[in-house]
């Protein structure tokens, strides 16, 4: 899923400016799962907006609602007359959320409320690790499952680094798991650990974000129109 | 010969050989690296040039190098995977040797959080490994990592670090191991205090012949007071300093404290000549760099070797 | 005025809040959200002990303080309320083992929370209250009370004073 956290609301109503009447729209996804743009999240961050509106004695209404997912247009449909009605739109969906607004309905001012962070899961209550980093040749058939791009710090394919301490790694030893400690441990588990002097070659970043936007054409699944 | 370096010549010799090292400056006054330099002369078979390290800017270690090749002294020119790209690395490697530098050090590089540019967006395109087999190649078969061919010579001798102290330890030879296949020549390891532990790592790298391989560099530092042994063991990662080293040097008076980091420093290159496997030292004597002269003259590490 | 007392609450020891003066004429009013299984018939309790309490405070009972909701105390500031607090069971005696605990979490949060629209954390605490502690409950009430006396109206509606 994707994993994204509340952008500070000190920067929300700065953005929202004057903005008297405003749509904070919820996504029912990934960004429901952890926390940060579900419809609870769209409860409490309208009702923080309302309450500072009235202490500095602003005229501000707050029109609330989530639909199922923001990144597909089908689900619009049921808010999209609210939408219009407002001066603006605080999406708190990912940033996809946002951009399907911003395609979708030209006329509409969307803001982002969220800050989207990454591809992960909820680990343990309370904790969204990252775990995938998108780079669009996976090679955690190598690695025993653990994913050197998005988990080690450096991003090494042939690690670890000299700064894995005690499992962690030096860039915040209070958070981050080395993640080459964790494949070393896991192949040796699983008795690959033949696996671990294998030099991984250079990587292909062609598919990654650096070969240029990734947009997949499906020949198979395109809409057919019949020919008049 | 690989890259006909001085330091190179001084392990075919069979000679311990002897590194230094020199932080440039954070800024343009090439001054302070003649100064430091002067101090190095005659006392160190060639110098490291540190590649912004912990992620500072200074002055770049490619053109450093050709500030102490001017000055006479030989340089190893580090480089990190932090900073540059693949393509990056392969034009400023055709300039280093274009400008007479034959030896590398291959490193990762501290990540830039530490750093005074840590908002920066860092690179790692290839990591470390991979770099020692991208010069292996450029080296060995004249091409580079997409296969083209180099116009020109390119001779270099290649160096990498490693750590023994990093966890986990029992990758840590496996990982010798694999800077070794990838075409590594000489490694110099991190500041080793830990004495235990790296006869343990050199004892594993002898069981499987990884000595003979490459030449192993050990990397002193020595100690100036009870409280940089204390910080570096604290706040440096992938530093272990044991604890009767810092008794020791809380032992002493604070005025005393330098000196007794120089006694503890010659007793550990004295233990580390004698290990199997150890064909030189690389002393990193940070900020200190006035002090190599003595440093190396009480580790009976002089005169070091000439060649014609 | 009532004494903090040894009670259990995310109130600190000592208070500093409690060296100011009350804003004089100010009745404020506090919405206590009180577990069913402890604080709200500790309620019951003091008052077929005929204990006097504050009548500033408005009770809501929930099943366990673990169903308490940061948006019912937003939502509680957003109508009005000068203050809130949570009523659950004494640590470790949670009919639900540990809603008591998830609530105590969540009031920290809701501090956060309120903190960013500019009012002060202090106007939300957690107070934990046995069912058999009818003193306790009326204690309580009062100090909560006097502490919101002392933080004055809320931001929101000075117009009210
Ligand atoms: S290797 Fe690439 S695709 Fe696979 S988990 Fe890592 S970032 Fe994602
Ligand atoms: S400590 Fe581990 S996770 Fe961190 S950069 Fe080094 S190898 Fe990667």
């Amino acid at each position: 899923m994707i994993i994204a956290e509340q952008k500070p609301l000190e920067e929300i109503r700065e953005m929202l400016g004057d903005a008297k009447k405003v749509m904070v729209l919820g996504c029912g996804a990934c960004v429901t799962i952890c926390f940060a743009g579900g419809s609870k999240e769209v409860g409490i961050l309208s009702s923080q907006l309302r309450i500072a509106a009235k202490k500095d004695g602003k005229e501000l209404e707050v029109i609330e609602d989530t639909i199922e997912r923001q990144c597909e247009n089908e689900f619009f449909e049921s808010v999209k007359d609210k939408m219009k009605e407002a001066d603006v739109v605080l999406s708190i969906a990912c940033g996809v959320g946002v951009q399907t607004i911003a395609e979708l309905f030209p006329d509409i001012l969307v803001l982002p409320g969220l800050n989207t962070t990454s591809f992960g899961r909820p680990k343990e209550p309370g904790v969204f690790a990252e775990y995938c980093g998108g780079c669009g040749d996976c090679i955690l058939d190598l690695t025993g499952g653990i994913c050197p791009i998005a988990r080690c710090s450096k991003s090494l394919l042939n690690g670890p680094c000299g700064g894995s301490e005690n499992g962690m790694c030096e860039v915040d030893p209070k958070t981050i798991q080395c993640a080459w400690h964790l494949i070393f441990e896991k192949l040796e588990k699983m008795g690959r650990l033949d696996q671990i002097e294998k030099i991984n070659p250079p990587k292909d970043w062609s598919n990654s974000m650096s070969g240029g936007v990734r947009n997949i054409v499906r020949e198979d699944l395109l809409e057919v129109k019949l020919e008049s | 010969m690989k890259s006909n370096s001085n330091l190179e010549k001084v392990f075919a010799s069979g000679q311990l050989a002897v590194t230094g090292e020199l932080g440039p400056p954070k800024g343009t006054n090439i001054k302070v690296i003649e100064e430091k330099a002067k101090h190095l002369k005659g006392m160190v078979d060639a110098v490291n040039l540190t590649d912004n390290q912990t992620a500072i800017v200074r002055l770049s270690s490619i053109a450093s190098a050709k500030i102490l090749l001017d000055i006479g002294l030989e340089p190893v020119m580090q480089m990190v995977c932090r900073d540059r790209n693949r393509l990056a690395m392969q034009s400023d490697l055709f300039g280093a040797v274009a400008l007479g530098v034959r030896n590398m050090l291959c490193l990762s590089g501290d990540h830039q959080v530490f750093g005074n540019h840590p908002q920066a967006k860092n690179v790692y395109d290839i990591d470390s490994v991979q770099m020692i087999n991208m010069l292996k190649t450029m080296r060995d078969e004249g091409k580079l990592l997409s296969g083209d061919e180099i116009d020109g010579e390119f001779k270099m001798f290649i160096g990498a670090a490693e750590n023994p102290f990093g966890d986990p330890f029992a990758s840590r030879v496996p990982r010798l191991a694999k800077k070794i296949a990838a075409g590594v020549d000489f490694i110099q390891t991190q500041c080793i205090y830990d004495m235990e532990r790296f006869k343990k790592w050199m004892e594993g790298a002898r069981a499987r012949g990884l000595h003979e391989k490459c030449f192993i560099m050990a990397g002193v530092t020595p100690l100036k007071s009870a409280g940089m042994a204390n910080y570096m063991n604290n706040k440096v990662s992938g530093i272990s300093i044991p604890e009767d080293i810092i008794k020791r040097m809380k032992g002493v008076p604070k005025e005393q404290q330098a000196e007794e980091g120089i006694k503890i420093m010659v007793e550990q290159i004295d233990e580390l000549r004698k290990v199997e496997g150890i064909k030189g030292i690389h002393l990193m004597a940070i900020e200190w760099e006035h002090r190599v002269p003595e440093l190396v003259e009480r580790a009976g590490l002089l005169p070091r070797p000439k060649f014609d | 005025m009532a004494e903090r007392a040894d009670l259990m609450s995310t109130v600190p020891d000592p208070d500093p809040l409690m060296e100011k003066e009350p804003v004089p004429g100010f009745e404020p009013l506090i919405v206590t959200i009180a577990c069913h299984y402890c604080s709200y018939a500790a309620a019951d309790l003091a008052g077929s002990m005929r204990l006097q309490y504050p009548h500033n405070i408005r009770i809501i009972r929930t099943p366990c303080t673990g169903k308490v909701d940061v948006l019912y105390i937003l939502k509680a500031f957003e109508e009005g309320a000068d203050g809130v607090y949570v009523a659950g069971c004494e640590e470790g005696g949670c009919h639900f083992d540990i809603g008591n605990l998830y609530a105590k979490q969540r009031i920290y949060y809701a501090k956060k929370l309120i903190q960013q629209v500019g009012l002060e954390p202090e106007r939300v605490e957690m107070f934990n209250i046995a069912a058999s502690a009818g003193p306790r409950f009326a204690e309580v009430a009062a100090l909560m009370t006097e502490r919101v006396k002392r933080l004055g109206p809320s931001p929101i509606n000075i117009k009210r004073i």
